[in-house]
């Protein structure tokens, strides 16, 4: 059983927390035709893009209700009639995610209210879907934000059925921000591996995978799951759900459809990957295909090459819930130690890690535990660079944001290739840090002349 | 901030916007609006402030998605790179603990990392529900002897400008002036020193260490630079300047005007973009301070930094002559960078003009001719569609049309704050031509734009391949 501790201080220092509206955003960049509207002041949505155009590189679609003073205090619900009119109007999309911010929840803002006011108002629009979302930055994390809006896209997008397995060969993919575009690709290649037909929600995978298109340019998402896709998902014949945080959403869909679902708390790792292998078997009727077979023979020879490195290796991790879990129990089936683990927000799920302690904390205290229990590599996000070099230790980027790294969006943590290539990586970063026992040079030894002794190559530690 | 205030600091009889509409009073329009808050505005005026612990009091947003994104740099210390925030959680809203929240995290900041001063930004939730933050501020910096700087900067009171206003404001009125500076050390030289201020240089991407050398030979001492690289005790000292310098900002305007009205302190406006912009920025300085020596050993110095940059300068202008140049800044920059494109012999096609003011404007007709296309719609579109009319090479634009470009395939340059290379002073040209020429010249585009063999039509980047 994990210690859960939260950290007490007043002043959060160095922040590892993003806000649930950057992550509710995120989910609607994963659909396709979409915009996000953030119900806030115009740098709720300012900083958002920012954030995500250096992290994907990418240009991104994001818009604001832009509440100011007057709005602020006195109401701002024409504020939102008016944005969903001119996005209706200017961008014809499919889908607007309308996403509140701690301004609007503070003020009390109704966004179920105002929703149908609009339709009210505007039936010109009724071919829209709008889906409001309560997102407040005052509790929960980027995970939180985005299994919110996933939850949101359910409840209004999947219509109750009862025809669950209609389309025997189609699977959901209830799909958490833990995963990467690359790890979505990954998935549906997996899947497709079985004859099975994917449909992921939200495909960020499709969305944000970073592709040049024909279209020079769009204020919509460029791919990313279509609306009618999500619609016909009561037709499947089963929901696989990555990522704990999506837990209440696949409840919900669940309940909607009478599809039943396997979830996964991660897809890293032998055990984690044979499991959803597994049941892509069961769905299918089908053998496990031999390329898959051999994937996973490739991986298991990793793991012995690799042991010698990841062995009690001693590793700090910080993220949100789900990515903790997930790098966790990958390290621990690799003979790993997790020394320090910070939590941006608390999770259930974080109970069960095999770690002795989760601090729901900051960089700083993923820095001061560090400093007292010596780890050899540290596995989160691009803000954590500054710690490690303070640390003295290897960054491993993973999570949001990814600022000073390219490509850490396309990269595939999950699956019998990804892990393996995740060994490589971790092995080579620990090995990079390999300690020479010093020599020692005995009294009888005339060996003064040469103060350095030979350089020994580091790369061969067995 | 009470609204009376609002109009007060909007009202900026030194800006020759101020005749016009201003900017924060306009509404923004949902749904169709871009561009940061009053309290971005404010951060980016005050962050690059080294020694300060800069504590946002609000919600995770706001720090959250911003710290430690700046590309500005610091000689010293780098306290300005810890994120610091309060995080309210949703009890401490709605019990009403965020006063107290500050309190102890100020005492927490001033402990742990013993910074010259603390300024603390509101932002829109700690506006709504109240907490008194001045109030705060001013008791804590009772308490623990540190100065504490209240930011009254909610992201709803307006545009990203406005937040520059407001940062402007509250040095103006808590910080200049609060502490005398040290007498000058003599010159190695000899020559008298005289004492200046940078307002609006922000040392991003250190810069600035291309064109300080040069104020150290003349005997100009920097008391303070608002705020690039600079230090609480330097910003106190700022109100015995000789001349101020206002650099590319329009928006910190503030300042300078109330420094001139209060200690008499006389300031021009200028840039160290390009080799024309730099050299008249050390005259203007030389000028103000009526020192004739000065003159003359400005001049020596502007003609051999002039040459030694034409000198690095030629092999490049051969590269980039007749090249054409789309211009998509705000305000000032759109025509101090178009006389640096100029220096290199590149046409600039089109500048945007959207935060230019008339003044800017008659600057950019006489640089660019009468036909001078200005733009004001900066929507990806127009800016794509203007690409292509005027046969532009590259486009130089903020981050934020990065991508944009990118994904049409087309050349780009940021010129904006965060970016990772510095342009300022004469050797800042050297590295502002190798960039244009390295995205210019870049192999990429003709591979990207290229259809695959086996496509039947070439239908990609068309826009730019004809």
């Amino acid at each position: 059983m994990v210690a859960i501790q939260h950290s007490k201080k007043p002043l959060v220092v160095n922040p590892l927390k993003v806000s649930q509206p950057i992550g509710a955003s995120l989910a609607f960049l994963g659909l396709a035709k979409s915009l996000p509207m953030l119900h806030g002041s115009q740098g709720c949505t300012a900083f958002g893009k920012v954030f995500f155009v250096r992290h994907f590189r990418e240009p991104i679609p994001l818009q604001t209700t832009a509440m100011d003073q007057v709005s602020s205090i006195m109401g701002a619900d024409e504020n939102i009639v008016e944005g969903l009119k001119t996005l209706c109007e200017k961008s014809k999309p499919d889908i607007i995610g309308l996403i509140t911010t701690g301004l609007s929840e503070t003020q009390g803002s109704d966004i179920h209210r105002v929703t149908k006011e609009f339709r009210a108002r505007h039936p010109e629009h009724v071919g829209i879907t709008v889906v409001p979302v309560n997102a407040p930055d005052t509790a929960g994390c980027l995970e939180s934000g985005f299994a919110l809006a996933v939850e949101a896209l359910i409840a209004t997008l999947v219509p109750e059925s009862s025809v669950a397995g209609r389309r025997p060969k189609q699977v959901n993919v209830l799909a958490g921000s833990v995963l990467t575009p690359g790890d979505i690709e990954a998935i549906k290649e997996w899947i497709e591996a079985f004859g099975l037909r994917p449909v992921v929600l939200p495909d960020i995978g499709d969305s944000l995978d970073g592709h040049l298109v024909e279209t020079e340019f769009s204020s919509l998402t460029i791919g990313g799951t279509p609306r009618s896709e999500i619609a016909h998902m009561g037709e499947s014949v089963a929901t696989l759900v990555v990522g704990a945080s999506l837990h209440r959403a696949a409840d919900l869909l669940r309940a909607r459809t009478g599809v039943p679902d396997v979830r996964f708390g991660g897809l890293m790792g032998l055990a984690d990957c044979d499991a959803f292998t597994q049941a892509l078997a069961d769905l299918s009727g089908k053998p496990v295909p031999a390329r898959i077979e051999r994937q996973r023979a490739q991986l298991q020879d990793a793991m012995v090459d690799s042991h010698f490195m990841l062995g009690f290796a001693r590793v700090a991790l910080a993220g949100d819930p789900d990515q903790l879990t997930m790098h966790g129990r990958f390290l621990h089936g690799m003979g790993a130690e997790v020394v320090a683990a910070v939590s941006a927000a608390r999770a259930d799920t974080l109970t069960d890690l095999p770690f002795a302690e989760v601090v729901i904390g900051d960089l700083e205290d993923l820095e001061q535990r560090a400093r007292l229990r010596d780890p050899q590599l540290l596995i989160a996000n691009s803000h954590a660079a500054a710690s490690a070099r303070r640390l003295g230790v290897p960054l491993l980027r993973a999570g949001f944001p990814q600022y000073d790294w390219v490509g850490g969006y396309a990269r595939t943590w999950v699956g019998y290739r990804g892990s393996r290539q995740a060994l490589f990586d971790i092995a080579n970063l620990i090995l990079g840090e390999h300690h020479e026992i010093a020599p020692y040079r005995s009294l009888y030894r005339d060996e003064c002349a040469d103060p350095a002794g030979s350089p020994v190559e580091s790369g061969l530690v067995h | 901030m009470k609204t009376s205030d609002i109009q007060a600091l909007l009202n900026e009889p030194a800006c020759s916007h101020n005749q016009k509409e201003k900017s924060g009073c306009a509404r923004p329009k949902p749904g169709a609006t871009a561009g940061g808050c009053a309290f971005d505005g404010a951060q980016i005026a005050l962050l690059p402030v080294a020694d300060v612990a800069h504590i946002v009091h609000g919600p995770i947003a706001c720090a959250g998605s911003s710290w430690d994104n700046r590309g500005t740099r610091s000689s010293g210390p780098v306290l300005f790179r810890t994120g610091m925030t309060t995080d309210l959680s949703d009890t401490d809203v709605i019990m009403g603990r965020g006063e107290k929240r500050l309190f102890l995290a100020i005492k927490q900041a001033i402990e742990d990392h013993r910074p010259a001063a603390v300024f603390v930004y509101s932002t829109c939730v700690t506006a709504l529900i109240g907490d008194d933050v001045e109030a705060v501020c001013k008791a804590a910096g009772e308490r623990w002897g540190v100065p504490v700087v209240p930011v009254d900067s909610a992201g709803f009171y307006g545009t990203k400008n406005f937040g520059n206003r407001i940062a402007g404001e509250a040095m103006f009125k808590h910080v200049i002036g609060t502490r005398e500076p040290s007498p000058a050390r003599p010159h190695p030289a000899g020559i008298r020193t005289h004492d200046i201020n940078l307002i609006g240089e922000y040392n991003i991407a250190g810069e600035f260490w291309h064109v300080a050398p040069l104020f150290d030979e003349l005997g100009l001492r920097i008391l303070a630079t608002l705020s690039g690289n600079s230090r609480f005790a330097e910003l106190q000292t700022m109100h015995r300047a000789e001349a101020n310098m206002v650099v590319c900002a329009k928006a910190l305007l503030n300042v300078a005007r109330k420094m001139q009205e209060n200690w008499q302190i006389p300031y021009f406006e200028g840039s160290f973009y390009g080799v024309q912009d730099m050299s008249n920025a050390l005259r203007d300085f030389a000028r103000m301070l009526d020192d004739a020596d000065l003159v003359q050993r400005t001049e020596a110095v502007i003609a051999r930094e002039e040459a030694s940059a034409h000198a690095a300068l030629a092999p490049w202008r051969e590269r980039l002559k007749g090249k054409r140049v789309l211009l998509y800044t705000g305000g000032v920059k759109s025509w101090s960078i178009v006389s640096a494109l100029q220096d290199l012999g590149m046409t600039v096609v089109a500048t945007g003009t959207k935060k230019s003011t008339e003044e800017d404007k008659a600057r950019i007709r006489e640089l660019m001719g009468e036909d001078a296309k200005m733009i004001d719609d900066g929507s990806p579109k127009a800016l794509l569609s203007t690409y292509k009319e005027y046969r532009a090479d590259i486009l130089i634009a903020g981050g934020r049309n990065l991508y944009t470009a990118l994904k049409a395939r087309i050349p780009f340059l940021d010129i904006n704050q965060e970016r990772e290379f510095g342009y300022a002073g004469y050797a800042g040209m050297v590295e502002l031509a190798r960039q244009l020429a390295l995205s210019i010249e870049s192999p990429v585009w003709s591979a990207v734009r290229q259809p695959a063999s086996w496509a039947r039509q070439n239908t990609a980047g068309t826009v730019l391949a004809d």
